[in-house]
């Protein structure tokens, strides 16, 4: 690989000067990075290391009723955080969903909101990208296309983003926190993702030395803890991204929903928030009818990007899936995957 | 589930039978078993390969300097400057010689095809170095997909058999039937992905060739490397005492293993060249896809009148490897008209080559598949329709089995299963969480096949023992299962013997292939150490001094280390008393092992059932693989816990094949898009959440002079199609291209 420098940040202010520079690049546990710079599809002249900076692996929860989730809080720690997963099980049930048990231990909080597409053109570099190569063009356009967009995407670019963690953020308003060169901003985290456009390579509105710090879930997003569910459909138990998902909270009063959020996974180049769905279902009683008008408006502007059309009836069942068993309720326990035979005992089975 | 096997199985004092723990199991958890990539004789340099992003065309340019400049570079290895090979790669010797990708010119066949190496100093210059080379093409329209190319007969299939083969009158047994069914099955291109890639780590001396490789057969690796470069198989020296899966990738020398020599001889230092998984997709040679059309008829009590099966497969553009798929039905199921037919195309890919039973896996599932369909065309139950259609003979060759235990097969696997409460119709059965149920039957089957190997066994005056082979453990356990073949004939105890397989420099052990390597070299094994004891019983029983004179030959046995007079245990010696008394130092014994002529008589084929059990969600279409219980019957077992460990890796497999494995290529350039473990699905633990696989007793006088039928394939044939079988059974649909992904059920 191309030499490239190796700086080692020791506080946010030396970190957001040293990731300024041209060609630069935030590093924190590696596990989407390193694999892309090893395969060529992206070659950063520097790695600013980001991992000793102080006080970004803390979950801190705030006298408001806020969370603040350190960029730095590895995936795992979180989901198996009781008190986290208690006030927010669709959010564990995303992290416990994603990629490995090993990827879960290494990866960060910030670090999953910050990886890059799995679309394969984007990692080939023998493949037009414009994403990856501004203007080359879109070899996924007319290839091989089951698993890519089927909302939000242009003609520049058809890729989803992998994550799973940040499809019930999104549903419960999380916010991030940015510092950067001009200080520090908060964002929605809806709108840290750019969706494709005509400028695929501009993926976040992060700018040049902008780091995020932390991910805060507002008081409010507490109050879905007994309604809430994300569900993965995969093409394999574990270690497999998302054919569609769908994270969906509920707050029922008095037998009906007082509040609804619903987002999608693995639909589009950013998590899908399915507001007008949100809509439909605020003050409708949890029934059948009602989800089936959500699932509709949540897909009324999908469109197949290739031979993937059947995602957008599977995405609109996973909706129904997904509210009805949210209004079903929170499970005392989060289900496990299936376990393994050679797992050594049910309770280690968790995958 | 035990480790107990059948209690005729185990005699006393026997080593054979016992389910000892794999012998080099600890070095490999405890990461001290040295791969060949681990090894780095002094001086050694990297090497890593630039390969084709296009799969036809030719390189038009390389950007040498800009490589040769990088830091750390030490050459570049192309077309132009490679060293002189004494034969031509695409020269073909016999049906086990495939054409390399030895940069021997311009030409581009397949993506991922390698067209220049560079050397470096360490393996991120020589990685920074191949990334620098970038080539420039002039491409040309790939063929990609079954269609893209017209049909032609193949000369032969597989390893010499012939495309075309007719018993009986298929057209009049198909006219006469009083149901008939075609189903058309496709299955996909798998590509090998060893937990181990392919490596070589090459040092020359002279003319003479030393290498550390993962080899499935050192003997026809030495054959092979040593026409290619014009010396003597006996100056190439190649260990390879741990694979890290073989699976039939390794059974040839890969051109890149070459590659690495090549560039060990260009730099005249030690070379190290270890491929990448995005690599490994191309030169290392795939299962092919296949579209497979079967045409079954059966008469009104549900016995077949005719089975036609054809199959269309692919090879390269430049080398003949073809799939023979329809092989499982010239066994499986008696019928009084047959025909296979095996058509091909040629596409820009690497050649195909033997992948986990080549042949039996793909035909298996299409043959169970229509199977089924046929059982439930007649309403009958599919595990009684396989029952009425028993092959009491070989179907294709007429010839009787040498074993079957197949009926039993049948039996123990359902009983264990819970076959009999499974409901007729499919759709009826769900579970708690309201997910469809549906249960699966698939025969399974693998030929017992016996290559050549040869042993040595050698007993020395102190009493030291020790058993030569080259043989080798690509996962499978020939550490412990051939060891305990020594224990057992040598009438020692397995830690007393110095067991050595592994290397070139040993006795010829044949290929780690076919699932016949423990049937080969375990008769070579056993060959030997019968010498050794003939010649201690000979030397004890003609000398009056002994407590055995006048024994006979057959009149003693090996045990603990003395012969014993079998009709008087009180008269013993050790073998150091014999030798010392006849002033030897030791004597020698060899062994050879090979097909006989009880071939010509019987079909011997190991056999199995395997039930499958699986889940689909009915709105979501996601599918998994609940349970499976194989119960198979492959003659005499040596090692039951590797056996069953076996069989659990074929049923995964199966479970891959079915539900997972696809290389997806882009229709457009015939690039791979999915080569990385990421996206190439194989089953993760928790695909595999319950096996179970019952070893069924079955005793062979004819297969060979140990009884013993291979295990390494079989768990794959069957498998799948009793999954794919299970997925109709659960839905009432019939997906019949694979592997079944839940699109195809919404």
């Amino acid at each position: 690989m191309i030499p490239f420098e190796y700086v080692r940040a020791t506080d946010v202010a030396g970190a957001v000067a040293a990731g300024a520079a041209p060609g630069a690049a935030y590093l924190a546990s590696g596990t989407n990075l390193l694999d892309l710079m090893k395969g060529g599809a992206v070659r950063p002249t520097r790695l600013v290391d980001i991992t000793r900076l102080p006080g970004l692996a803390a979950v801190e929860r705030r006298e408001d009723g806020s969370l603040r989730i350190g960029a730095l809080v590895r995936n795992s720690d979180l989901a198996h955080d009781p008190a986290f997963a208690r006030a927010y099980p669709a959010v564990a049930e995303a992290l416990l969903s994603g990629a490995s048990a090993q990827l879960r231990n290494a990866a960060t909080a910030a670090g999953n909101v910050m990886q890059r597409t799995r679309c394969p053109y984007f990692t080939d570099t023998g493949s037009a990208c414009n994403k990856r190569r501004p203007g080359s063009g879109c070899d996924a356009r007319g290839g091989e296309t089951r698993l890519h967009a089927i909302l939000g995407w242009s003609e520049a670019c058809i890729a989803t983003h992998p994550s799973d963690f940040c499809v019930p953020l999104v549903a419960l308003d999380a916010e991030v926190e940015i510092a950067g060169p001009a200080g520090t901003r908060t964002v929605p985290l809806d709108s840290v993702h750019r969706l494709p456009g005509d400028a695929p390579e501009r993926e976040t509105v992060l700018e040049p030395g902008e780091l995020m710090t932390a991910l805060v879930l507002p008081p409010e997003a507490a109050a879905f803890a007994g309604h809430s569910r994300y569900l993965k459909v995969r093409d394999r138990t574990s270690y497999a991204f998302a054919v569609v998902s769908a994270a969906a909270a509920l707050r029922c009063e008095n037998g009906r929903i007082a509040e609804a959020r619903l987002a999608l996974g693995g639909v589009a180049l950013k998590p899908w928030r399915a507001r007008e769905a949100e809509r439909l279902l605020a003050h409708r009683a949890p029934d059948e009818a009602a989800f089936r008008a959500a699932a509709e408006a949540a897909l009324a502007g999908a469109k197949p990007s290739g031979d993937n059309a059947f995602k957008i009836e599977l995405a609109r069942r996973l909706v129904v899936r997904a509210l009805s068993h949210a209004a079903s309720g929170t499970p005392e326990r989060l289900p496990a995957l299936p376990g393994s035979v050679f797992a050594p005992a049910p309770e280690a089975a968790h995958v | 589930m035990s480790d107990q096997i059948p209690s005729n199985q185990i005699r006393h004092g026997s080593s054979i039978g016992q389910p000892l723990t794999r012998r080099d199991g600890i070095l490999k958890v405890t990461g001290a078993a040295a791969y060949a990539a681990d090894h780095h004789p002094p001086g050694m340099l990297f090497a890593v390969m630039a390969v084709s992003r296009i799969a036809r065309g030719r390189v038009t340019r390389l950007d040498v300097a800009a490589a040769r400049s990088h830091p750390g570079v030490v050459a570049v290895m192309t077309p132009q400057n490679k060293p002189a090979l004494a034969q031509h790669p695409d020269e073909k010797h016999d049906g086990f010689t495939f054409r390399l990708d030895l940069l021997q010119d311009d030409r581009v066949r397949y993506a991922n095809q390698p067209v220049a190496v560079v050397i470096a100093e360490t393996l991120e210059a020589a990685t920074e170095g191949a990334a620098l080379l970038d080539p420039a093409y002039e491409e040309e329209v790939p063929a990609v997909g079954l269609d893209a190319a017209e049909p032609f007969t193949p000369r032969a299939i597989g390893v010499g058999d012939p495309a075309d083969v007719e018993t009986g009158d298929v057209a009049a047994g198909l006219a006469a039937a009083a149901h008939t069914i075609a189903a058309t099955y496709e299955t996909p291109a798998q590509y090998h992905n060893a937990m181990e890639p392919h490596a070589v780590v090459a040092t020359w001396d002279g003319d003479r060739l030393d290498l550390d490789m993962p080899s499935q057969g050192l003997a026809m690796a030495q054959g092979r490397i040593a026409g290619l470069f014009g010396i003597a198989p006996a100056d190439i020296h190649i260990r390879s005492p741990f694979l890290g899966g073989g699976f039939g990738s390794k059974g040839m020398v890969a051109g890149p293993q070459v590659l690495g020599i090549m560039a060990a001889r260009l730099v005249g230092r030690p070379v190290k060249l270890v491929m990448s998984r995005p690599q490994m997709f191309g030169p290392v040679g795939h299962r092919a896809p296949t579209r497979q059309t079967l045409r079954l008829g059966v008469a009104e009590d549900g016995r077949l009148t005719a089975l036609d099966h054809e199959t269309l497969t692919a090879t390269s553009t430049f080398d003949d490897f073809i799939e023979p798929s329809g092989g499982v039905s010239h066994t499986l199921y008696a019928t009084p008209a047959l025909a296979t037919r095996h058509r091909a195309v040629r596409l820009d890919t690497g050649t195909p080559l033997f992948m986990r039973a080549p042949g039996e896996a793909s035909g298996s599932v299409a043959l169970e598949g229509a199977i089924d369909e046929m059982a439930d065309a007649c309403g009958l139950d599919p595990l009684e329709f396989r029952l009425r259609n028993y092959a009491e003979t070989e179907p294709a060759s007429g010839k009787p089995f040498s074993s079957k235990a197949l009926r039993a097969c049948y039996a123990q696997g359902a009983e264990a299963f819970g076959w009999d409460k499974r409901p007729l119709a499919p759709g009826q059965m769900r579970n708690a969480d309201g997910l469809l149920v549906g249960w699966g039957v698939g025969t399974a089957t693998f030929p017992a096949l016996m290559f050549q190997a040869e042993a040595r066994a050698v007993v020395t005056s102190t009493g030291a023992a020790s058993v030569a082979i080259g043989a080798i453990d690509m996962g499978q356990g020939a550490w412990t299962a051939l060891a305990q073949i020594a224990a057992e004939e040598l009438g020692l105890a397995i830690e007393a013997i110095d067991f050595r397989i592994g290397s070139s420099d040993l006795p010829n052990g044949g290929i780690a292939g076919g699932s016949a390597h423990t049937a080969t070299a375990g008769t070579a094994i056993k060959g030997a150490a019968s010498d050794v004891i003939a010649q201690l019983a000979a030397l004890a029983t003609q000398d009056s001094r002994s407590p055995l004179y006048g024994a006979g030959n057959a009149g003693v046995i090996a045990r603990d280390g003395r012969l014993v007079r079998r009709d008087d245990e009180s008269r013993s010696e050790t073998f150091t008393e014999i030798l010392v008394r006849a002033g030897r130092e030791s004597v020698e014994g060899k062994g050879a092992a090979g097909p006989d002529a009880a071939r010509e008589h019987y079909a011997m084929h190991a056999h199995g059932a395997v039930f499958a059990e699986v889940t689909v969600d009915p709105d979501l279409g996601q599918i998994r693989a609940t349970r499976l219980v194989g119960a198979f019957a492959a003659g005499r077992i040596i090692n039951p816990r590797l056996v069953r460990s076996q069989y659990y890796g074929g049923m995964i497999w199966g479970v891959s094949f079915a539900l997972h494995e696809q290389a997806v290529m882009d229709p457009r350039t015939g690039r791979p898009i999915n080569a990385n473990l990421a996206e190439y699905h194989v089953p993760v633990n928790a695909d595999v959440p319950s096996l179970a696989a019952i070893l069924v007793e079955e005793e062979d006088p004819h297969v060979n002079p140990l009884g013993i039928k291979g295990v390494g394939e079989i768990g794959v044939t069957g498998s799948a199609g009793a999954i794919v079988n299970a997925i109709w059974h659960a839905t009432g649909r019939r997906v019949r291209r694979l592997p079944v992904t839940l699109d195809t059920l919404l």
